[in-house]
Formats: C-alpha cells, structure tokens, sequence
C-alpha cells in the first residue's frame, strides 16, 4: 500500500497550548506547518488545566513584576531550573497572555477592566490570569480558534485555508526519521482507517505533553503516554530530569473510578482548607525550614493573608505542591486520613455558597456529578495524583532546539524550566512563551538550511514493520502489561521512593519491556485503540526506564523527587543534572552534567541567606565576591 | 460493592454493524465510560471509543445512552437499575467511522465558516478593558466544550442530512452570538447568521439546552437574543443604528 506524503516546512508533534502556540509562530513567519494532534482538534490536554496563567502582569498587586516571579519559579524549582529558561518565563508572560486576549480570550477582570490574578500556591502576589476554574478550555479554544483565523486568512488569500497550516487531527507519529543527525520527517498512523502517513519536514517541534499515563493514579488523560520524550530518545536527543514528577497534592480519592482527577489548586488560593480526620489543619505542621520565614504560623494570621497580603504571610496550604502532596501523604500514613483514604479539604465553611458555585463551578459540577459530593455543604476527599513530569527534552532556552539539529520541543515534553518542582500556574503560561520560542526557533532553522534533509526509504519501511507487527502477532493482551507497568511504576517510584524500591521497578520494567514486544492486537486496523496500546507501550516504557533510573541515581530529597532513603536537600546534588540518552542496545544510559551557574545579575535578585539553603560554601564564596564588585 | 451488568453496544465499520451483547462487571462509583473501557480490557480489545479527560472537561465521550445522547464520562451507573439493559449507540447525526467513534469533521467545517473575533485595529494586547458584567455572556458560552451533542440532537439536522450545507447547528449559532457579545468585536455578523448559517432554522424547542453538559442556556441566552437582534437589524433601522453606536461606545470606556 502507498503510504500517504506530506511535505512540510515544520511539524508540530502535538496540539495542546504549547503545539498550538508554536504552530501559530511558524505559521505567522510563513512556514508551512503541520499539526498533528493524537486526538480531536480542541480535545488536548491543556482543556484540563483548571487554575491559570503566571503571568507578573501586577493588575491585582502593582508590586509584582517579572523578578519576583522569576524569584518564586526558582524557590519552586528548589534552585534546580534551568535559570535562562526562567527569566525569559518570567519576562514575557505577560505579552503572551495580552496577546490572547487580542485573539479573542476573555478572562475574568478586575474591577478596573483588567484580566483578574488570582492567589496560588508559591506565587507572592496574585499572579494567575483565570476564567473561573477552567482556564484551560479558554486558552485551548482561543489557540484553536487562532489557528482556524489563520485559516480564513490564507483562505481569502491563497485560496485554500490549509495552504498555510493544517491540522492531522487523529493522528499518531511513531517514529521521527534523520537524515544523518539531522530530523527529515516523521512517520504515523490515521486512528480513523490505520493508513500510515509520512511527513517529509527538516523541522519537528515535539509538544506532546507529559508521563502520566505510566502510573494509576493520575489527571492525565490517555495521550500522555510520554510519546514526545520517547520519540527524543529514540532519535538521539537527551532528556533531563526525569526523576523529578509532580504528584498533585489534591486529586478526587472517591469513587474509585475517577480517582486521580485533579481537584484545583484554586480551591485553597481561594480560601479552602486542608484538615485531617482529627479536625486539624495540619499543614502547619509541614511548614519546611527554606520556607519558614514566608508562611503563617497561626490560623489567625493566615486567614488574615486573604484580605491583607501585605502585613501577613501565607497560609501553609499555597505551600510549593511537593511539600503539601508529601504532607498529605504522611497524615494518611500515620492513621489521620479520611474515610476514603485521603485528607479533607474544605471550602464549604470558608465561603458562601453562591461565591464557590461562582469561582469554582467545574469543581462544584465534578463533585456533584461524579461523587454526589455538594462541595457548599461538605468537604471533599482529596490524595496526591500524579500530574506533571518536570523532566523532558534538554533544551536550548531560547530556542527550544533539541541537541539534534532540527528537533525542537516546547511545554511539558521539554525538561529544565522548573527545575524539581513546578508552580501552579506556571505550566500555562510556559506552554505560550516556549510555544512561541520553538515555533520561531523552528521557522529560523529552516531559514537557514542549505539543503533539505531527505527521508531515507529503508526507515520508513522499517517504522512500517514496527507499527504492524503487533496486528501480525498473536500474543499477550496489551492492556494487562500496561496495567502492570501503572502497578509497578505507582508502587515503587512513587510519591516517596527508596532504593530497593526502585531497584525492583527497573527490573518489573525490563521484564515488561520483553512482554511488549510480544502482546498482540486483536481486530482491523480501522480505529482500533487495543492496537493503539500496543504502540504505545514501547514509550511508556523507556519513560519508566528513565524515570526510575534517574531516581536510583539521585540520592537527595529535591522537590518532585523524595527518597526515604536520602531525606535530605543536598547543596552538591543542586549543580548536577542527570540525563538519559538511549544505548545502543535499547536499554537507557544515564549520565551527570553540570548545572551552569546563575549569572550574575540574576542571582543578585537574591539575599544570601536564601541562597545558603541550596547552594555550596563555593558557590557562596563567588556570590560573596560577586556583590563585593 | 459489584454485579454484573447487561450492555448492548452498538459494534460496526464502514456503514453496516449490529447491536451487540455483553454481560460486564460494574462496581462502585463508575460511569459508563468505566464499563466500555473494561469491555476493551477483557472482551473486546478493539472496541472504538473517543475520550480523553474522564472528567467531563474535554468533550470526546459523546455517545448516545439508551437512546439520550450523553458524556460517558459523566453517566453514573447508579442511575441505572441493576437489572437494565443500557444501549450504547454512537451519535446519530453524524456518520459511524467504528463502533462509538462518529465522523464529526462537519462541526470543524461549520467552525470554519464563522468569521474569527474581529477587534477594533486600534487597540493594542495589554489595553483591552472590559467589565466582568459585560463579558459574562460571552464567557458562558465559551464553556463550551464541543461535545457536539447539541447539534448532534437538533431536528434540522438530527434527521435530514439535507439540512446541513445550510445550518450551522446550535454549536456555531452560539459560536455566533458569543462573537456578536463580545465586548470588543466589530463585525458586523446578524446578516451572516440569519442567510448563511441558518439561524432561522431553529425553532426553539431546546433539545440542545437540555442535552448540553456544561448546562449552557443555549437557546434562551444565546439562540433567542441572536434572533432578536436579527429581527431588530431587519425591521427596525433606528433601534440598529441606536444599538451599534451605543455598543461602540461601551466597548471605548
């Protein structure tokens, strides 16, 4: 069968918030550019983001600005961020929000006709561009609806809306293909009729979200099977990171069906609680010594923090997520947990109804509907989800390109901007400034090739023969290894990790890696999503590979990264990254980099005594020299 | 707390398929998207099913459940009796690629036709300002979530295919409506609503409003007031031009 051809300049591999920005960028400087999303157009993981977008805007509190959220980004991160990829964050949010709104997005106001900021956990001002609790959908929508304007306008001007920019909607990419180190296409599949299509471009922008999908317990939805981070490795790019996975403090734990589902942050920057079964606000308990001197130690004051930011510090529960997901997770060790198996969070007694029906309606309909919960009269039960992988592709910051000239990658698949550790309200707003980065950083690659890399025949036939052979085999049930691998990986490199822990994962990992490569897919190749599955896989399993092998490595306690074993933050881990490449037997390799040092100008934006937490005498010798100049 | 359920699953490819029956476990708290996943697990790998969120948040899990068209995600099995047959059929407005999984590139068509927000070319991104009263109308309809099953239930096009070239269905209609709400938007689209994409069509029986998942009044705060405007547009000049210039100048303050 001839397989279906496409010519591109560049192909975005994904089209959440961060895919369809960089689509948008391409296009605008012209290039011809491919979406191709695994699911509907519209339908991507980003609908699902609930709180906002960081954004040092200063519409809320005029003190903020984009050195205090670069500040904030790198306490989240503890000290471990790419710093480059944080300040150019911090410094062009606001531009990107504003620029939605020009495209049609309306977000909540202030009462002087601004985008409303709402509070979140680890931002020191209100900061978060919102609408209502389902930001998500409004940015998705907007970009979708940006790219279909892009549409008219090559429509009314070429005469054909997809001379420009188009979208694969259903599609799956299984394979990127290189001409010598250089990205020439890539290779997938139509759900619809399983035809296989090729695209020939000397640029791939991945944005193909996060991991989740490798664990039980998750608000992921079923794209996120780590497909982007995969596809890096197996093209000969570098992740980094990987050990370092954000487990949501507050996902639905009842009933058992939808546990997992994220339950926002919005709840608690708005006002909501958390108590364990004793009645007790436990999270000033769990205040940790880097952040003692900014959180409220009495309930008194802490309350007074909503309406008195300046003479009063946080409440404990807008605490960084990791520190609040690890306290929650001790309450229910030590036999303080709810019922159902999580801790209580409670907004009913903390604001009237008609304002929690009004700032939280998604989360009011969730609970109503999913769990016969009236979140105005009672409080819900909430436990850590696995929600984010900080982890991804080594990127260059302003550029997004990938160590393998022609690969690019924005948003959750790219790894460093939030170091071990990512803000709420952060991941919206990275999806556009990076978005935008890689699509341009994609456009100026293009610009300057001197020739077009060709796709060579013999990897299309051999990515051909992978993607069928599980329909030409009968073999193992692929949804029994997959919910073996969720079993393993959400049991033993988990929300706490320990060393024989994890050293079992990689071997259930490696016997499972066998046992994929034998399941079998039942059926036509006409949406078949058991075949589906089966492709699907071989890249959660090299990204369990990499997470747990990462997380043996690193022997701290760091943000999304909590060994029992290594309680402790240690200053000498901080200048070191660990990163995964792929060996030439299929197997993960790991290797150390050095962290660069901070320049000078922004580590300035620092007291000494802060940077003593994290960083080494030496580092602190040279900032000492640093401020004496 | 468990039992076995009975289903009828509508199974088929390329225009022809059969109602089959399954006898599938359900337990505690789940939806029925829990049950068809689990029809996949353990007796049909290939069963075709759209969804992505599980939470009712993404709109994929469109299908019709004894005969109403409903979220899977967000249908409790708790409002079934335990000895009920439920009946999953795929949407009936659109054709069947596989078993649950409908063709919908109609709607992405319909998106297409609606010229995008058109802002005045004065104003620049950072200086739009708008009130939270004046943008609450829009804002209700972009909760949507394009399920797709309002214009999935509607009668103009529900069953006559006919009607589709002209009618954008209750989906763009409000897409419509919330463009001409939009504090900020200049063009001029009450014309373009009534002879292109077949607002006439609709006779207010609310099917869409009452099948909508994110509980958006579609027809009467989106459907009913486009009409009213249209009509106002068409028959009364001097309330149009009252309209326009008062609406420019509340979009300037």
């Amino acid at each position: 069968m001839e397989i279906e051809r496409h010519e591109y300049d560049v192909v975005v591999i994904g089209a959440g918030g961060a895919g369809l920005r960089a689509a948008i960028e391409a296009r605008q400087q012209g290039k011809r550019t491919a979406i191709i999303c695994k699911s509907l157009f519209g339908k991507a993981h980003t609908v699902m983001a609930e709180g906002g977008a960081a954004a040092a805007m200063g519409n809320v509190n005029s003190d903020d600005n984009w050195m205090v959220h670069f500040r904030d980004t790198m306490r989240g991160g503890k000290f471990l961020n790419n710093w480059r990829m944080a300040e150019l964050h911090a410094k062009e949010a606001p531009d990107r929000v504003w620029e939605l709104e020009a495209w049609g997005a309306l977000f909540d106001r202030t009462k002087d006709g601004k985008i409303s900021q709402r509070n979140f956990g680890g931002h020191e001002y209100p900061r978060l561009a919102h609408v209502g609790d389902r930001t998500g959908l409004e940015m998705i929508r907007t970009l979708q609806q940006r790219v279909v304007a892009l549409q008219q306008e090559d429509e009314r001007r070429h005469g054909d809306a997809e001379a420009y920019i188009k979208v694969f909607a259903e599609c799956t990419v299984t394979r990127l293909l290189k001409d010598g180190d250089a990205v020439s296409g890539a290779f997938g599949y139509w759900r619809e009729n399983g035809r296989f299509v090729l695209f020939d471009a000397p640029a791939v922008v991945l944005a193909t979200g996060g991991i989740g999908k490798s664990y039980v317990v998750t608000s992921n939805s079923w794209e996120y099977t780590g497909d982007g981070h995969a596809l890096a490795l197996l093209a000969g790019a570098k992740l980094i990171n990987m050990e370092f996975i954000q487990f949501h403090p507050t996902g639905m734990v009842w009933p058992p069906s939808v546990r997992g589902i994220l339950v926002t942050e919005s709840v608690r920057g708005d006002g909501g609680v958390l108590k364990n079964s004793e009645g007790r606000r436990f999270m000033f308990d769990y205040i940790p010594e880097v952040f003692k001197d900014k959180y409220a130690t009495t309930e008194e004051e802490a309350d007074r923090w909503y309406t008195d930011q300046a003479g009063n510090r946080r409440p404990p529960e807008l605490l960084p997520r990791d520190e609040v997901a690890r306290a929650i997770n001790s309450e229910v060790k030590a036999g303080r947990g709810s019922p159902q198996g999580g801790v209580f969070l409670d907004v009913s007694s903390r604001l009237p109804a008609a304002e929690i029906t009004r700032r939280l309606p998604s989360m009011y309909h969730q609970f109503k509907e999913l769990a016969d919960v009236d979140i105005t009269k009672e409080p819900m039960q909430v436990g850590p989800t696995c929600h984010y992988i900080m982890g991804g592709v080594e990127v260059d910051a302003d550029t997004g390109a990938a160590s393998v000239p022609g690969l690019f990658a924005a948003g959750e698949v790219s790894g460093g901007m939030h170091g071990s550790n990512r803000l709420g309200g952060n991941s919206l707003s990275d999806l556009l400034v990076f978005g935008r980065r890689a699509g341009a950083g994609a456009a100026a690659y293009v610009d300057g090739l001197r020739a077009r890399p060709k796709v060579a025949e013999d990897a299309v036939e051999a990515a051909k023969a992978e993607a069928l052979a599980p329909l030409e085999r009968s073999g193992e049930n692929p949804y029994v290894v997959h919910q073996e691998l969720q079993r393993t990986m959400n049991e033993l490199v988990g929300i706490i990790r320990r060393s024989e822990e994890i050293t079992e994962a990689l071997e259930a990992v490696g016997k499972l890696k066998e046992r994929a490569e034998h399941v079998g897919a039942t059926g036509s190749r006409i949406y078949n999503p058991g075949w589906h599955l089966s492709l699907d896989l071989r890249n959660m399993l090299l990204v369990s590979e990499c997470v747990a092998k990462a997380a043996l490595l690193r022997e701290e306690s760091r943000g999304g990264h909590t060994r029992d074993d290594f309680p402790g933050m240690s200053p000498e881990w901080r200048r070191r990254l660990l990163s995964c490449a792929l060996g030439p037997d299929g197997s993960v390799t790991v290797e150390e980099e050095v962290q660069p040092s901070m320049r000078g100008d922004l580590i300035r934006l620092f007291e000494r005594d802060e940077l003593k937490k994290y960083m080494t005498d030496e580092e602190l010798a040279d900032f000492d020299a640093l401020v004496k100049e | 707390m468990s039992y076995k359920a009975k289903f009828r699953v509508w199974r088929g490819e390329g225009g022809e398929g059969r109602l089959e029956d399954f006898t599938v476990e359900v337990n505690d708290g789940e939806v029925v998207l829990d049950i068809i996943h689990r029809l996949q697990a353990t007796q049909a790998p290939d069963l075709a099913v759209r969804w992505n969120c599980k939470a009712g948040k993404c709109g994929s899990c469109s299908m019709e459940i004894n005969g109403k068209p409903r979220l899977g995600c967000m249908t409790r099995m708790s409002t079934f009796a335990e000895d009920e047959t439920i009946t999953v059929t795929p949407m009936r407005a659109f054709p069947v690629i596989k078993d649950l999984v409908t063709d919908v590139s109609f709607n992405y068509q319909k998106a297409r036709e609606i010229p995008s927000f058109t802002p005045p070319s004065d104003v620049k991104p950072g200086e739009y300002r708008m009130q939270q009263i004046d943008v609450e109308r829009s804002q209700e309809f972009r909760k949507c979530i394009e399920c797709f099953m309002c214009n999935n239930v509607c009668h103009v096009i529900r069953d006559h295919e006919e009607n589709k070239p002209a009618f954008a269905g209750p989906r763009f209609l409000m897409r419509i409506a919330e463009l001409d709400m939009h504090p900020y938007d200049v063009a001029d689209r009450k014309d373009a609503a009534q002879e292109e994409h077949g607002l006439g069509y609709c006779n207010i029986t609310k099917c869409c409003t009452e099948v909508c998942p994110e509980h958006i009044k579609i027809t009467d705060n989106a459907l009913i007031p486009m009409k009213e405007r249209v009509v106002d547009r068409r028959y009364d000049p001097l309330v149009w031009l009252g309209n326009k210039i008062f609406r420019r100048s509340d979009a300037k303050r």
